[in-house]
C-alpha cells in the first residue's frame, strides 16, 4: 500500500472509531478500549514473531506497565492519565533495555522459555508483596486528565479516546518501522540468521530492537488496561496471559501491523460467545478455534483481508503489490 | 545432619515425580521437535484413568496388592489411546510446521482436554489413596518417610535406565537417535520415520500418564490438574537441555533439591526456587544443560 | 457432543424464555417480569469441583424453589418468586483472567441486562468487581470471598457480601485452639502462597499473640497454590515438630496435604487446624487423622444450626445431586436468600413488585434466615455480614466421621463490630467482643 493512502486510512480510522465512541454503550466502551490494550501487547509480539522469535513471557512487560500506572498513583501521587501512561512508558522502555541485553542471545524454544522463567519470577516476586495485596492485587482510582478531576463516564471516556490516539499512533510508528531496513531484516531474519549476518547487520542489533518495541508496546498496553479496569494483580504476568497473548498473535496474523486489532477483537468476541453458550466447556471452544486457524489460516484472520485486497486491486491495475507476508509454515533450510 | 538428609531425600522424591513427567515429554520433543504442551493432559489423563480404576477395583473385593497392577495399566493404556487420538487425529496433519507453532497446537488440544476430562469424568474429586499408605513407611535419621514415595525414586530410575537401553541398546531406538540427530538423513537412509513418530508419541503420552497414575495416590484428583504441571515439566526439560534424557534426569534432579532445600532453609523463596534455578542455567548455558548440538542454517 | 447438546439447551431456553416473557407482559407486566440474576463462580479449573461446581447447585436448588414457592421455614408463605418476581439464572465462568472478568460483569448488567449478580469466591475477583459494580449501580452480592479489603478500602453502596470476612474464621480458630489445648506453646503454618494464605496465617498470628503471648512459631511454609506436592513441606513441619499446625489450604490441595501427611505420622504428636477442612469432612473420612481441628467458613455443612430450612435443604440437594451440600452450596444458597428475603420486604413494604433500588435499601443490615443460620447484614453499613463460626475436633466414631469438642462462636463473639477495621479490633485485643462461655 502506498505511503500516503496508508496514512489517510490509519487518521480515518482513528478519527471514526473515537467519533463511534460517542455512541457506543458503557460496555462497548470498556470492551474495547481492552481490546485496543491487548492489541497493543500483540502488536509487539507480532513484531517480535516476523523476526522469528516468539516471547511467551510478554506478560511481563504488560504488568510491568500495569503496576508502574498503579504504584504511580499509589506511592508517587500521580493520578494524570498521561502522566501515568509516561510512567509505563519508561517503565517498559528502562526494563526492557536491560532485559533486552540478556534476552538479545537466544532464539526460537529458549527465548520462549526463558522470557516465561522471567515473567513467572515477577509473578512469584508480586504475589509476595503483602503490602501490594499479594496475588489480590490493588484498586486503582480514575485518573484525572489535565488537571481535570472527571466524573466515571467522562474519565472512562477520555480513557476511551487516548486509547484510540494511542493505538492509531503506534500503528502509523510501527508501519514506519517495518517499512524500514531495519524492519525488512528482521524478516530476513526470520528465513536465515546466517545469511542476515553475512549482509552485514548483526542479528542481535535487529532482535533488541524488536524486543524494546515489544515491551514498550506491551507496558503501554498493560498500563492502559490497568487504567480501565481500575483494579491490578501479579496474574498479568502468570504465563497463560503471555500464552493468550500469543494466541491472539496467531489468529490475526502478523502479515500487518494491524492484524493484532483484528485478532483481538475476534478472540474477545469468541471467547465471549464460547462463555455464554457453554459456561463449562468454553475451553473446548477455544481450542478448536485455535487449531482450526493454525490448519486453515495459517497466516492468520488478516490474510483474509489481504487476499481480498489482492483481488480488487488485480481487477485495476495490472500489477499486484503483494505485502509480504510472514507465512508461519517452516521456512525453507 | 537430619537437615541434609531430609532435603537429599525430599529432593531425591521430588525429582522422581518430576523426572517421570519430563521424560516423556523430552523423547517427543527430541524425536519430533513438538514440545506437547498437551502432555499435561495426558498427566491429567493417567491420574484419572488410575484413581477411577483403583476405586473401582476396591469395590471387587480382590487381593489389594492387584491395585498397583490396575493402576499402572489403567494409567499407560488410558495415555497411549489419548497418544495415538492425538497424533493420528491432529498433529499427523501438521508434522513440519514450525516448533513454536506446534507449542500452539497442544495448547489447544490441552485446552479441549481440560474441558474433555471435566465431560467424562465430572468435576468431582476421585481418590486413590489406597495404594499410597499400603506399604507402610520407614524411619530415616529420625525421619518419617512413605515407602510409596521412595519407590517412587527407584520407579524413575528403571524408567531412566529403560530409556537408556531402549535408546542406545536396541534398533529401534539406535533409529531414533537417528533422527534426533538428523531428521532428513535419517528418511534419506530409509528409516520410516512417521511410524517412529507413532510409537514415540504413544511412549511419551504413556509415559506422561505413567506421572499422572503414580501421583494419583497422593493427591485428590482434581480439573486443572494438568495444566499446573507442564510449565513445571517445561521448566525441568528446558534446564536439562529439550530432548535429552539425561538432560530431564539431570535438571529434575537439580530443581528438586533446589526446591527441597527451599523449603527446608528458606520457604520464602519457594514459589521462584524452580524459575530461578532455570534462569540461571539459561544465562550460562543459553540452550540447557545437555543442549542437543544443532547445526545453523545456512 | 455435549456442547451441541448445551447450544440446544440453550436455544429452547431462549424459545421458553421468550414465549414465556410474552405471555407474561400479557398477564401482568410488573410482578411476573422475571428477575435475571447473573450467577458468576469457577465453573472450570482447579476451583470447580470443591467450590464453583457446588455453589451452582446450591444456587439452583434455592431457585427453584424460590420460583415454585416451596421454600419451607420462615419463607414458607412468602409466595412464589423474590419479592414476586421469578428468578431467572444466568451462569458466567469466573476462571478468566480479571480484565475478561470485568468484561463479562459489563457483559452481564450491560448487555444481558441482569438486575443483579450473585458470586465471586475469589478475593481478587471481589476487589476487581466491586468498583465496577459501584460504576454500574448494580446490585452485587459476594458469595464466598473473604478479603476485608473490600469493604475497608472504601465504603459501598451497590455492593454487599453475605458471608463473614476470612479474619473471622481465624480469629475463631485462634480461640478454640488455646481453649482446646491451654498450655499450647508452638505452632507452624502451612498455607497457601497467595493473598488468601497469606493473610489468613497473618489474622490467624495476630490473634493469637493477643490471646496467648509468646506462642512461638517454629516454621512457616507457603507452597505454590494448587502445587498438589507437599513432601519436602511435610518434612520441614516434622522437623520443627510445633503443637499446632494452622492451614487455610482448601480444595484438592488440603486434600493431598492430608493424603500425604496422614501416612508420614507427621499430624501424631502435631495438631492439624483446617480452616476450611470441612469439604474433606465426609470425602476423606478415614484419611484424615483423629484429632485434626475443622472449621468450616461460617456455619455451614455440619456446622449448620438444626432448622426446618436445614433440613429441606439438605435433602433437597442430596435428592438433585446424590450428595451431601458442602458449605460452597450453603453460602450460595445463604446468598440467593439474602436477595429474596430484601425483594420480599421491599415489596411488602410496596405492596408490589419492588424495583432493585428498593431491593438494595431493603437489604442494608437485613437479618434472614438460611440454611446455615440467621445471618445479620450488620458490618460496614449493613452491607456486610457476620456470622457464627463453629469448630470442632474430628474424630472417627464406629467408622463414620463426626465432630467433637464441637465450639460455636456468636456471630459478635468473632466479628469486628461496625466502623472498626479487622487488624485494628485484633490488635486491640477484641474490644467488645461478646462471647458466651
Amino acid at each position: 500500500m502506498p505511503e500516503k493512502n496508508f496514512n489517510i486510512t490509519i487518521i480515518a480510522a482513528t478519527l471514526l472509531l473515537i467519533t463511534v465512541g460517542f455512541i457506543l454503550p458503557g460496555w462497548l466502551t470498556f470492551l474495547t478500549i481492552s481490546i485496543l490494550a491487548k492489541a497493543l501487547v500483540v502488536v509487539g509480539v507480532a513484531v517480535l514473531m516476523r523476526g522469528g522469535i516468539v516471547s511467551f513471557g510478554q506478560g511481563l512487560y504488560y504488568c510491568i506497565g500495569a503496576y508502574a500506572v498503579g504504584l504511580g498513583g499509589k506511592f508517587l501521587g500521580i493520578t494524570d492519565l498521561l502522566g501515568l501512561m509516561f510512567l509505563a512508558l519508561v517503565a517498559g522502555l528502562v526494563s526492557g533495555s536491560l532485559l533486552g541485553l540478556l534476552m538479545k542471545r537466544y532464539r526460537e524454544i529458549f527465548f520462549a522459555m526463558f522470557s516465561l522463567a522471567l515473567s513467572m519470577i515477577l509473578f512469584g516476586v508480586l504475589s509476595k508483596s503483602q503490602l501490594l495485596g499479594s496475588t489480590d492485587g490493588f484498586t486503582i482510582v480514575k485518573p484525572t486528565i489535565l488537571g481535570a478531576t472527571l466524573s466515571t463516564d467522562n474519565a472512562n471516556h477520555a480513557i476511551y479516546i487516548f486509547a484510540c490516539l494511542l493505538s492509531g499512533i503506534v500503528i502509523w510508528l510501527g508501519q514506519r518501522y517495518l517499512r524500514s531496513p531495519m524492519g525488512f531484516a528482521g524478516e530476513a531474519l526470520r528465513d536465515n540468521e546466517v545469511r542476515v549476518e553475512y549482509l552485514g547487520v548483526a542479528p542481535e542489533t535487529i532482535i533488541y530492537t524488536k524486543y524494546l518495541i515489544a515491551s514498550v508496546t506491551a507496558s503501554l498496553g498493560g498500563g492502559l488496561m490497568a487504567l480501565t479496569l481500575g483494579h491490578i494483580g501479579p496474574e498479568m504476568a502468570y504465563w497463560s496471559q503471555s500464552g493468550e497473548f500469543i494466541f491472539i498473535a496467531l489468529l490475526g496474523g502478523t502479515s500487518h501491523i494491524a492484524a493484532p486489532f483484528v485478532g483481538t477483537a475476534v478472540f474477545e468476541f469468541i471467547r465471549t460467545f464460547a462463555l455464554e453458550l457453554a459456561p463449562n466447556a468454553w475451553q473446548i471452544i477455544l481450542g478448536v478455534v485455535l487449531i482450526f486457524i493454525i490448519i486453515f489460516f495459517p497466516s492468520g484472520i488478516w490474510s483474509l483481508f489481504s487476499s481480498l485486497k489482492e483481488k480488487l486491486r488485480s481487477g485495476e491495475s495490472g500489477s499486484p503489490s503483494k505485502t509480504p507476508s510472514v507465512d508461519l509454515k517452516k521456512g525453507d533450510s | 545432619m537430619t537437615l541434609l538428609l531430609a532435603i537429599l531425600i525430599d529432593g531425591l522424591i521430588y525429582a522422581s515425580w518430576l523426572f517421570i513427567v519430563a521424560a516423556g515429554l523430552t523423547l517427543v520433543y527430541g524425536v519430533m521437535r513438538i514440545l506437547n504442551m498437551a502432555h499435561g493432559s495426558f498427566y491429567a489423563i493417567g491420574a484419572y484413568a488410575a484413581a477411577s480404576a483403583v476405586g473401582w477395583y476396591f469395590t471387587l473385593g480382590l487381593p489389594a496388592w492387584g491395585a498397583f497392577a490396575i493402576l499402572l495399566l489403567a494409567a499407560i493404556s488410558a495415555g497411549v489411546v489419548a497418544g495415538l487420538v492425538v497424533e493420528r487425529g491432529i498433529l499427523r496433519i501438521l508434522h513440519g510446521r514450525d516448533e513454536v507453532i506446534m507449542v500452539l497446537v497442544t495448547y489447544g488440544i490441552l485446552l479441549i482436554f481440560e474441558d474433555l476430562i471435566k465431560l467424562i469424568w465430572g468435576i468431582q474429586a476421585y481418590y486413590a489413596y489406597q495404594p499410597y499408605g499400603m506399604l507402610g513407611r520407614s524411619k530415616i535419621g529420625g525421619l518419617t518417610f512413605v515407602n510409596y514415595d521412595l519407590i517412587l525414586i527407584v520407579v524413575a530410575a528403571l524408567i531412566a535406565g529403560a530409556l537408556w537401553f531402549g535408546l542406545n541398546r536396541t534398533r529401534k531406538g539406535k533409529l531414533l537417535r537417528a533422527v534426533i540427530h538428523d531428521r532428513e538423513s535419517a528418511e534419506l537412509v530409509g528409516i520410516n520415520v512417521k511410524r517412529l513418530f507413532i510409537t514415540t508419541f504413544a511412549i511419551g503420552a504413556g509415559l506422561g500418564a505413567l506421572a499422572g497414575g503414580l501421583a494419583a495416590p497422593a493427591i485428590a484428583v482434581n480439573p486443572g490438574l494438568g495444566i499446573e504441571v507442564i510449565v513445571l515439566a517445561f521448566a525441568v526439560v528446558v534446564t536439562g537441555g529439550l530432548g535429552s534424557i539425561e538432560g530431564a534426569l539431570v535438571g529434575a534432579i537439580l530443581i528438586g533439591l533446589a526446591r527441597a532445600a527451599a523449603v527446608n532453609l528458606l520457604p520464602e523463596i519457594e514459589l521462584f526456587v524452580i524459575y530461578g534455578v532455570m534462569t540461571c542455567v539459561l544465562i550460562f548455558r543459553p540452550h540447557g544443560l545437555f543442549a542437543l548440538p544443532t547445526a545453523r542454517r545456512i | 457432543m455435549s456442547l451441541s447438546i448445551k447450544a440446544t439447551r440453550f436455544c429452547k431456553h431462549m424459545v421458553v424464555s421468550l414465549t414465556l416473557s410474552t405471555i407474561c407482559v400479557a398477564v401482568n407486566a410488573a410482578s411476573d417480569d422475571p428477575l435475571k440474576l447473573g450467577l458468576v463462580s469457577f465453573y472450570s479449573g482447579g476451583a470447580s469441583g470443591p467450590v464453583g461446581i457446588p455453589s451452582r447447585n446450591g444456587a439452583d436448588v434455592i431457585i427453584k424453589a424460590i420460583n415454585e414457592g416451596t421454600l419451607p421455614g420462615s419463607y414458607s408463605n412468602s409466595g412464589k418468586g423474590a419479592g414476586g418476581r421469578p428468578v431467572a439464572p444466568v451462569y458466567s465462568d469466573e476462571a478468566v483472567d480479571s480484565a475478561a472478568r470485568v468484561t463479562e460483569y459489563r457483559n452481564l448488567v450491560q448487555r444481558q441486562g441482569v438486575d443483579a449478580v450473585i458470586g465471586y469466591a475469589s478475593s481478587g475477583s471481589c476487589l476487581a468487581i466491586t468498583p465496577v459494580a459501584e460504576e454500574l449501580k448494580t446490585l452485587t452480592l459476594l458469595y464466598y470471598c473473604g478479603s476485608t479489603r473490600i469493604f475497608e478500602e472504601g465504603a459501598r453502596k451497590y455492593v454487599f457480601r453475605t458471608m463473614a470476612s476470612q479474619d473471622v474464621e481465624n480469629i475463631a480458630a485462634a480461640r478454640y485452639i488455646t481453649s482446646l489445648n491451654p498450655k499450647l506453646k508452638s505452632i507452624s503454618g502451612m498455607n497457601q502462597n497467595y493473598a488468601w494464605g497469606q493473610d489468613s496465617w497473618r489474622d490467624f498470628k495476630e490473634s493469637l499473640d493477643q490471646i496467648k503471648p509468646a506462642v512461638s512459631v517454629k516454621t512457616k511454609q507457603f507452597p505454590k497454590i494448587f502445587a498438589g506436592q507437599y513432601g519436602a513441606e511435610l518434612t520441614a513441619l516434622a522437623r520443627s515438630g510445633a503443637d499446632v499446625v494452622h492451614s487455610s489450604f482448601w480444595g484438592g490441595d488440603m486434600e493431598a496435604l492430608i493424603l500425604q501427611g496422614a501416612p508420614r505420622g507427621v499430624f501424631d504428636d502435631q495438631t492439624l487446624l483446617l480452616t476450611t477442612g470441612g469439604t474433606a469432612f465426609y470425602s476423606l473420612a478415614d484419611q484424615i487423622p483423629e484429632g485434626t481441628v475443622i472449621g468450616a467458613r461460617g456455619q455451614g455443612d455440619m456446622f449448620a444450626p438444626e432448622s426446618e430450612l436445614n433440613t429441606w435443604f439438605r435433602n433437597a440437594y442430596k435428592k438433585a445431586y446424590g450428595e451431601n451440600p458442602t458449605f460452597p452450596a450453603y453460602y450460595m444458597a445463604q446468598s440467593v436468600l439474602a436477595l429474596k428475603a430484601a425483594a420480599d420486604k421491599a415489596a411488602k413494604a410496596k405492596g408490589g413488585a419492588p424495583a432493585m433500588d428498593e431491593v438494595r435499601a431493603a437489604m442494608k443490615g437485613i437479618e434472614y434466615a438460611s440454611p446455615a443460620g440467621t445471618i445479620k447484614m450488620a458490618r460496614a453499613n449493613g452491607h456486610q455480614a457476620i456470622t457464627g463460626v463453629g469448630y470442632g475436633t474430628f474424630t472417627l466414631v464406629d467408622g463414620k466421621p463426626s465432630l467433637k469438642n464441637v465450639r460455636r462462636y456468636s456471630a459478635e463473639c468473632v466479628n469486628p463490630p461496625a466502623g472498626t477495621s479487622s487488624s485494628d479490633w485484633i490488635k486491640s485485643g477484641f474490644l467488645g467482643a461478646q462471647c458466651k462461655q
